[in-house]
């Protein structure tokens, strides 16, 4: 299984770490709503099919990646960074435009 | 006069073979049951033996989208054992194991029983402490457990590299000699023969494609082969639970699907005659009666349900089995497969009433829903015929992660990938 990282290119499943279902949502920090955490610690959709995960690649670059991945096929049909596109964000900042 | 006998056998020899009964009939679906079970596997399988022996409910059908016995009952490392540290776990896999003692002569089917001990190295003091405080908690239950030294274990198993030099030094081993293995594909035919012979349909190649609803609850199920209604549906369908339980409308599970792989090489005179688990990584091997080494490590980690993985866990489970056994350098790999794990939140396994009312549910094996399959059958028949738990899966509620009364042996937290 090869995953294209953005900033590496095309690189064995080796050098990436799985951070499991990218579909939790994460409650605040403060919340107190039990179902909330519930959901978040234990259910998990689990498709077979197309399934929206985070992986790092923890052997490269160490960007946190949102990958959708066949879990029938182990197909991978998109790869982007967690939190939008870091390398332009890293341009624009050193061209004095943020 | 047992089906299957030293006299039957002689009997059928003279005549040619010619007049054994198939195992199990191939019928046609009714157009209703009192228990429909989804799933022909080992546990959909032991759980209609026992509703029928046990409890006197035989108008039951195992449905099976495949042929019998083709997905995890086919595909496991044949491991059977009761080494558990949490007492909800220790207590039903105890009742596995008793089953198992007798399961042969109870089928009138030889599944092979082989208790030829699990034993589990330690590499570390920390980590023999470790398994001292879990063979305590064994024997305090009942079950067998005891330690042994590295001079003990050589003798046991002379082409373990105990040495000084090994990569992760053997200090010691916690040993339980009632475990071993059994004949998978036995199990399974053996307990779809006793199921059948008591009134039970088995239907293959008929998958479930949706449920039929009154309400909220479940009154059937709609198939490839046309709908069928009962009184009581019962899930048992490992790694394909979350498709199954979407299907009813039940979104979200405590639950993963993860491909694990296993090995076998090619076949080898007497080399090793227990079960052996390695206290650095994740490995186990045992010997086949055939002479293969059948051996597996890890869940490759991401969700999955390929029933194939990936180079990486290869790599990983040869290199552990070359730092347990250098010479089996040379060996070669005959085969290896996959097969498709539900990975629970928890790493126990669920077997309860509903979600929904007239379902009953049986998953979350995680990889080590082998051994329990008598077990698992047994409970799951009695939580059906009776409409609550047995003491023995009274712990094992989806509704445990919700109220914290998690059983987490490992003490991996909610990831079901470490389990």
């Amino acid at each position: 299984m090869l995953i294209t990282c953005p900033y590496c290119g095309p690189r064995d499943v080796i050098e990436f770490t799985y951070q499991g279902d990218g579909n939790r949502e994460r409650p605040d920090p403060a919340s107190q709503n039990f179902e909330a955490w519930n959901a978040y610690v234990y259910d998990r959709l689990n498709p077979a099919g197309d399934h929206n995960e985070i992986w790092q690649h923890s052997g490269g670059c160490r960007a946190h990646l949102r990958v959708v991945r066949n879990t029938l096929t182990h197909e991978i049909s998109s790869v982007a960074f967690v939190r939008g596109d870091h390398a332009s964000a890293a341009r624009r900042k050193a061209e004095g435009q943020s | 006069m047992a089906e299957y006998s030293a006299l039957s056998l002689l009997a059928n020899a003279l005549k040619g073979n010619k007049d054994w009964k198939p195992a199990w009939r191939k019928p046609d679906p009714k157009a209703s049951y009192d228990v429909i079970i989804i799933g022909g596997g080992g546990h959909g399988l032991s759980t209609a033996y026992y509703l029928a022996k046990e409890h006197g409910i035989s108008n039951v059908a195992v449905l099976e989208k495949g042929w019998l016995g083709s997905g995890n009952v086919g595909r496991n490392t044949t491991a059977v054992r009761s080494n558990y540290l949490l007492p909800a776990n220790t207590r039903f896999y105890e009742h596995s194991m008793k089953l198992w003692e007798n399961l042969s002569h109870e089928l009138n089917y030889n599944v092979m029983f082989s208790q030829r001990g699990c034993l589990n190295l330690a590499h570390t003091p920390a980590q023999f402490d470790d398994y001292a405080r879990r063979g305590n908690a064994m024997r305090h239950l009942g079950v067998d457990a005891e330690l042994m030294t590295p001079a003990e274990i050589k003798r046991l198993i002379p082409a373990l590299d105990i040495s000084d030099r090994a990569r992760f030094p053997v200090v010691g081993g916690l040993m339980q000699r009632r475990a071993g293995t059994a004949r998978h594909d036995a199990v399974a035919w053996g307990y779809a023969r006793g199921a059948d012979r008591r009134g039970v349909d088995i239907i293959e190649n008929c998958e479930v494609t949706g449920f039929l609803r009154d309400g909220d609850r479940i009154t059937g199920v709609t198939t490839s082969r046309g709908d069928i209604r009962a009184k009581k549906v019962a899930v048992a369908v490992a790694g394909s639970t979350g498709r199954v339980m979407q299907l009813a409308g039940v979104e979200t599970m405590p639950i993963e699907s993860h491909v694990l792989q296993a090995f076998v090489t090619e076949s080898l005179k007497p080399f090793i005659d227990t079960v052996v688990t390695f206290g650095m990584g994740h490995f186990y091997m045992s010997q086949s009666d055939k002479g293969g080494l059948v051996y597996g490590g890890d869940i490759d980690g991401y969700n999955s349900y390929a029933q194939r993985g990936n180079l990486p866990i290869v790599d990983e489970v040869m290199s552990e089995m070359l730092a347990l056994f250098p010479g089996l350098a040379r060996v070669r790999m005959l085969r290896s497969w996959g097969g498709v794990c539900d990975m629970s939140m928890d790493g126990s396994p669920i077997i309860t009433t509903g979600p929904l009312p007239g379902m009953y549910l049986n998953c979350g094996w995680c990889y080590g829903g082998f051994k329990a399959t008598p077990a698992s059958g047994w409970c799951f028949a009695w939580t059906i015929a009776k409409d609550e738990p047995h003491d023995f899966n009274a712990a094992f509620t989806l509704d445990r992660f919700h109220r914290g009364l998690v059983i987490d042996d490992k003490g991996q937290g909610a990831n079901p990938r470490l389990h």
